[in-house]
């Protein structure tokens, strides 16, 4: 009687596994690198939400480019900049598919800047996963549009001057003045707490897309160790205390 | 006697017999972004595209536009986008990617004088960017010019097919003259498309009952990129072997070759119907894809013709491909008018009669 009842409590428990959305391979990124992180969390809502079938993903360029190695799902690639672009193309043209696009801070908030801010403006009923960690990575560690001031990277050798080189970019407060915008939520993966918080948002984000409510954005603070020059530890402290302080955490928008 | 209906003519311009094309062909999507001298095709697809019960969008640049039409080619649907010179150098980037994922779509220059912002007149400066490449990498697309207006809706409707066919994405090369010049069409003919369509197992719709898939030009293995480009290439071969088209007026055994295409084709095919009565024994090869470019035609003509007199809106591209295929077996001349001139048929045919004695 004891075993039989220990055993469907067993039977019952959570056991971490591979979500079904995610492919048995090693990754390339770096040791500490968000990306494996929000890929998982992705993953996980996918599965959860039961939509893999239904999704098409559209990665950028950038370290995230081969995210289709990693998900389990229908990928396509887009041009540097012009996620926004092929997916509302795709959802528009098929509604009943879930699509996501997976951006970082270059790609969303530099080169793409007009089709990001189109789409969120068109009220395009899409999910927006953007990455930023603050550094053009794949490239070698350039300044991104997210950069903090006095952040030193390969082309801001003496850190970010906002006279020469501008200030950091806040992409949720811009779109959240945005008629079209549905929801807009600044998360970070630092943390076992602030990856459980960004999960909620992200399948918030996705949930909204399936019941019709139009553009979701969720931005997650994320760590490229290698690309700021700091150990794994030090690049989680950072998030906490340097980077969510320029960019704060929470809610920007959330009209439902 | 009973009127045919079916026979019905109705005037178009340009502009709209390759908008109403497009529909007829099936078009699922179409993107653009205004730009003079293609306005009215962008106007006509929102009201048709809809009315249809499809996608149309005005998108926030040619960059979105043509991402746009690859997004809606990933998802398999037939996509269009059209623009005209400055905005077709934006697209270039958008066209070298589906090349390299093998996405069809169909993109319309109507062209304009460049360089640069230029001007709004007529122009056929864009035929090296149109048939070499233009974007980045080792590509073509296949490259159709209309010579009449309902020629650009036949082009149209054949260009959906053709890129679906080889996975390669199409081009209208047209220009202002023909994009808004009113003639007859009549557009019955040109049966609404329901059925025949291309399957396209490689389009993403969804993990649904096969392993998930996907679309990039990303190949970092050694090699890999290698072996996307001799694939290509061997498409490309197959394209060129079968699919050139073209128009041989008077060419049998003419002595002197006129080789025009679009517009200005029809002014020199005037010149040569004039010469033909004065009893010159002048031809006119209008080529209708200028990639491929008819380079065979040109070779066998060769044999008998003498000389080979390129007519162009620009300072000289096509004419290139002529010397190419003449191979130095005749003279080449050529004659051409930059920034929206137009050659007159005096013009043409006063050069012929100076070249030609």
């Amino acid at each position: 009687m004891f075993f039989k009842k220990r055993f469907e409590s067993m039977a019952s428990a959570k056991i971490f596994k591979r979500p079904k959305s995610l492919t048995d391979v090693p990754t390339h990124y770096c040791a500490g690198c968000g990306h494996g992180i929000v890929h998982r969390i992705i993953a996980e809502v996918v599965d959860e939400l039961d939509i893999r079938e239904r999704i098409i993903a559209v990665a950028p360029v950038g370290c995230a480019v081969l995210a289709y190695d990693y998900w389990n799902f229908d990928t396509t690639e887009s041009a540097h900049g012009r996620c926004l672009a092929v997916a509302t193309a795709i959802k528009r043209i098929m509604p009943d598919n879930i699509v996501f696009t997976y951006q970082g801070d270059g790609d969303l908030a530099a080169i793409g800047t007009a089709e990001t801010i189109h789409a969120a403006n068109r009220g395009e009923n899409l999910t927006v996963v953007f990455v930023n960690n603050g550094v053009y990575a794949m490239t070698g560690g350039q300044m991104a549009p997210t950069t903090l001031i006095g952040q030193k990277t390969a082309t801001t050798q003496n850190g970010r001057n906002a006279a020469c080189d501008g200030n950091p970019l806040k992409v949720l407060e811009m779109l959240a003045v945005l008629d079209g915008v549905t929801y807009l939520e600044r998360v970070s993966v630092e943390s076992p707490q602030s990856v459980i918080k960004a999960k909620r948002a992200i399948k918030k984000a996705f949930d909204n897309q399936l019941a019709g409510r139009g553009f979701s954005m969720i931005e997650v603070l994320s760590m490229c160790p290698t690309y700021t020059g700091r150990s794994v530890e030090a690049s989680l402290r950072w998030i906490k205390e340097r980077m969510s302080k320029d960019y704060p955490l929470g809610v920007y928008k959330d009209r439902i | 006697m009973k009127k045919d209906k079916s026979a019905k003519k109705h005037l178009m311009t340009g502009n709209e017999a390759i908008g109403e094309g497009a529909v007829r062909a099936g078009c699922d999507f179409y993107a653009g972004y205004p730009i003079t001298p293609q306005n009215e095709l962008t106007a006509f697809m929102s009201y048709r595209m809809r009315q249809k019960g499809r996608v149309f969008l005005q998108s926030e640049s040619e960059l979105s536009a043509i991402n746009m039409v690859f997004g809606a080619s990933v998802a398999g649907k037939r996509a269009m986008t059209s623009s005209s010179s400055p905005g077709i150098s934006l697209k270039q980037e958008g066209i070298s990617y589906l090349a390299a994922c093998r996405l069809p779509a169909v993109i319309v220059n109507v062209m304009r004088g460049g360089p640069g912002l230029g001007n709004i007149a007529p122009s056929q400066g864009d035929y090296f960017q149109a048939t070499k490449g233009g974007g980045h990498g080792d590509y073509h697309m296949i490259v159709l010019a209309p010579g009449y207006v309902e020629e650009a809706m036949s082009l149209t409707m054949a260009s959906f097919d053709l890129s679906d066919k080889y996975r390669v994405p199409a081009m209208i090369l047209t220009d202002g003259m023909l994009g808004q010049m009113m003639e007859p069409v009549e557009i019955s003919k040109y049966k609404v498309k329901t059925s025949g369509f291309v399957k396209k197992p490689w389009a993403l719709t969804g993990a649904k009952a096969r392993p998930a898939q996907s679309i990039k030009s990303l190949f970092l293995k050694p090699g890999a990129l290698e072996d996307l480009n001799i694939s290509l290439q061997k498409v490309y071969a197959e394209i060129r072997s079968k699919e050139t088209r073209y128009e041989a007026y008077y060419c049998d055994g003419a002595k002197f070759i006129v080789v025009a295409y679009g517009s200005v084709s029809r002014v020199a095919k005037a010149a040569v119907k004039s010469l033909r009565a004065k009893g010159r024994r002048v031809g006119l090869l209008r080529p209708i894809t200028l990639w491929p470019f008819p380079e065979q035609v040109i070779k066998r003509l060769a044999k008998k013709a003498k000389v080979f007199f390129a007519v162009e809106m620009s300072a000289g591209q096509m004419v290139e491909d002529v010397r190419l295929a003449v191979e130095g077996r005749s003279e080449v001349h050529f004659l051409g008018r930059m920034g929206g001139g137009i050659p007159s048929q005096n013009e043409i045919e006063q050069e012929i009669a100076r070249l030609h004695r």
